[in-house]
């Protein structure tokens, strides 16, 4: 039987009359009448006669507690009449004037407190990246020190998964980059007959700058996040609790093995991209009817060796900050599940700032050595 | 549950055979469990109690047999029947599974606001009438992070109880609790059972637990891939033929086979 509400008002009492099937399902429909009937009569008495109830459970007994809990003056109170026996049991575990209505929310803090929330948090993160820092470069010049004790398995691994199977996005990134860039400054410089300069426009800034630049965020979003979410999920399972304990610190044993693999591959992942970003432009051109043989030359006489090793030096840096920006994201992971996804978005956002603001200061300490 | 009554099977498997690929954990398993009984399913590490839970409340689909639930087969049903069966149980997961970037009382809300049409304070008030029946009232401001091991798996408890279901799964509810806090885990189930005549199924290792609440149970066993015990606790445990199914009542390790 379904559930239903009546209400019988008689001069100095009324009777809410409760009747069916009182569960999680129907009740929602009769909340707001019954409450509704108990501010309609404030100061008589209300009789809530329950003996049609065939069914009560834990959200009938919710209804009837907040019909009880209701604050009323005296002489007028609510009492319930005719609940069976089981159901009534089930009431009578409760209190109903404990339970005071929730407040919707806590206070927000002002502005000028979370201003100082957020600055302590800025503080706390710098210093965990100091002390982080420290601890990394110490744990990597004690392993190039004694190359014997790494541990060159998973280093392999690291490199395998973090590098050769980045090559395929970042072949098809650096090609399309090649296109795209030779394409667009083409028609440009097509209107002044100069086809020829976009070959010394793509030897520089892909060598310089765009072959490190995308491959450092292609590998930010790929390796970064995967070092971050895979350490984080280790922290909430305690396995680097299990590391500690051993006596094995994690920074040697998880943070060392990925920021070298990382790094080593950085490399030859910038020379594929910035090879496959000239081919794509050298295609290009050839839709503009300048040979390759042309672009090679031109490109070659423009570009040197120093702003190609330049490019290099750079990826070297980049896979530093990338692995050991999201390792250091993984281990300061708090718990559940929620936690390794904010690692891992920190670990890909952190990541890309910080390689942006090392290229900045690359262009601007290649400026002053004149590279 | 009294003897008399009759026996209203609400969950059936019939000739069950569970695996994963060539490994098989179940060959030919079959009970039934009656309404409003508290049915515990008992066995060693490594026999599938878990297993055989997934398969009952169709997170895994058989490799032959099947599950009824109130009549309905769940791994073979599809939208809103699937929906209708998976609403009649609650289940409370052996590491809680609550949701971790919800507080307790938004993760008793959740299956409230997805199903029915509360008022949002009738919502919170019987959020908080389930964590008050697992002793954690005016903890529903915590999230799960937050809080311990035992209360987290009372506060599962409380998330399976949200929407009153017919039938609430238990894997493990006391394991790693107090002894304190354990008996009244056990109070709470009797309790349920009693007055809303809920069914309990429940995986457990804990002896006291088992005497205290199981009216019937099976015993699972990993040579035999299967059950080789069902009934009551206490006449299992006096007058089971089998040497393991006594060893198991009476916690004795199984080199003592030789010496009985």
């Amino acid at each position: 039987m379904k559930a239903s509400l009546a209400l019988n008002e008689t001069a100095g009492s009324a009777t809410l009359a409760l009747a069916g099937r009182l569960d999680a399902y129907s009740v929602g429909r009769l909340w707001r009448d019954a409450r509704a009937a108990l501010t309609k009569h404030p100061n008589t008495p209300v009789t809530v006669d329950c003996s049609a109830v065939d069914y009560c459970d834990g959200a009938g007994v919710g209804l009837l507690l907040d019909l009880l809990r209701q604050p009323r003056p005296a002489g007028a109170d609510v009492h319930i009449e005719g609940l069976a026996e089981r159901f009534h049991r089930l009431l009578d575990q409760f209190d109903p004037k404990s339970f005071v209505e929730t407040s919707a929310a806590p206070p927000r803090p002002g502005i000028i407190e979370r201003a100082g929330i957020a600055g302590e948090q800025l503080w706390a993160d710098l210093r965990g990246l100091v002390a982080f820092l420290g601890e990394a470069s110490a744990a990597l010049v004690h392993a190039l020190a004694h190359p014997r004790m790494l541990r060159w398995r998973d280093i392999l691994y690291v490199a395998e998964e973090a590098g050769v199977n980045a090559l395929p996005i970042v072949l098809l990134i650096g090609f399309l980059m090649g296109v795209i860039l030779a394409f667009q400054s083409a028609i440009a410089m097509k209107q002044f007959g100069a086809e020829i300069f976009v070959a010394n426009l793509l030897s520089l800034s892909i060598l310089r700058e765009l072959g490190p630049l995308m491959t450092a965020i292609l590998l930010a979003g790929r390796s970064g996040a995967a070092f971050a979410a895979e350490i984080g999920t280790m922290k909430v399972n305690q396995e680097i609790d299990a590391l500690t304990t051993m006596g094995l610190d994690p920074v040697k044993f998880l943070v060392v093995t990925r920021v070298l693999a990382a790094t080593a591959m950085t490399v030859p992942l910038v020379v594929f991209s910035d090879l496959i970003g000239l081919v794509g432009g050298a295609l290009v051109m050839l839709t503009f009817e300048i040979p390759i043989a042309t672009y090679y030359k031109q490109a070659m006489s423009f570009a040197t060796l120093g702003d190609f090793m330049g490019g290099l030096a750079k990826a070297v840096v980049f896979g530093v900050l990338i692995a050991g920006i999201g390792c250091l994201r993984g281990l300061q992971t708090e718990t559940g599940a929620s936690a390794v996804g904010i690692a891992a978005t920190s670990a890909v956002v952190s990541g890309i700032i910080m390689i942006v603001f090392v290229d900045g200061v690359f262009a601007v300490v290649y400026y002053y050595l004149g590279i | 549950m009294s003897a008399a009554a009759p026996p209203d099977a609400v969950i059936r498997v019939e000739n069950l055979k569970t695996g994963f690929g060539d490994f098989i954990v179940h060959e030919n398993v079959s009970f039934e469990v009656r309404r409003g009984e508290v049915f515990a399913i008992l066995g060693g590490s490594g026999c599938g109690k878990t297993v055989l839970l997934k398969h009952m409340i169709g997170l895994y689909r058989p490799l032959a047999g099947r599950v009824l639930i109130g009549g309905e087969d769940i791994a073979t049903s599809h939208g809103a029947r699937r929906l209708a069966i998976l609403k009649r149980f609650g289940v409370m997961y052996q590491l809680g599974a609550l949701f971790g970037n919800m507080t307790l009382r938004e993760n008793i809300r959740l299956p409230l606001e997805e199903y029915t049409d509360l008022p949002d304070e009738a919502m919170d008030l019987i959020a908080e009438t389930k964590l008050r029946l697992v002793n954690l009232g005016g903890a529903g401001h915590r999230t799960p992070s937050e809080i311990s091991g035992g209360m987290m798996k009372r506060a599962a408890i409380a998330r399976a109880l949200a929407l009153d279901p017919e039938i609430v799964f238990l894997d493990e509810p006391s394991g790693g609790l107090d002894p304190v806090t354990s008996a009244e885990l056990d109070e709470l189930v009797l309790r349920l059972s009693d007055s809303l005549g809920i069914t309990f199924v429940v995986i457990t290792h804990e002896l006291p637990s088992i005497f205290a609440i199981a009216d019937r149970c099976i015993m699972l066993d990993k040579r035999a891939k299967g059950i080789i015990a069902e009934g009551r606790p206490a006449d299992l445990r006096d007058h089971s033929p089998n040497p393991r199914v006594r060893q198991f009542f009476n916690r004795e390790a199984s080199e003592s086979e030789a010496a009985a």
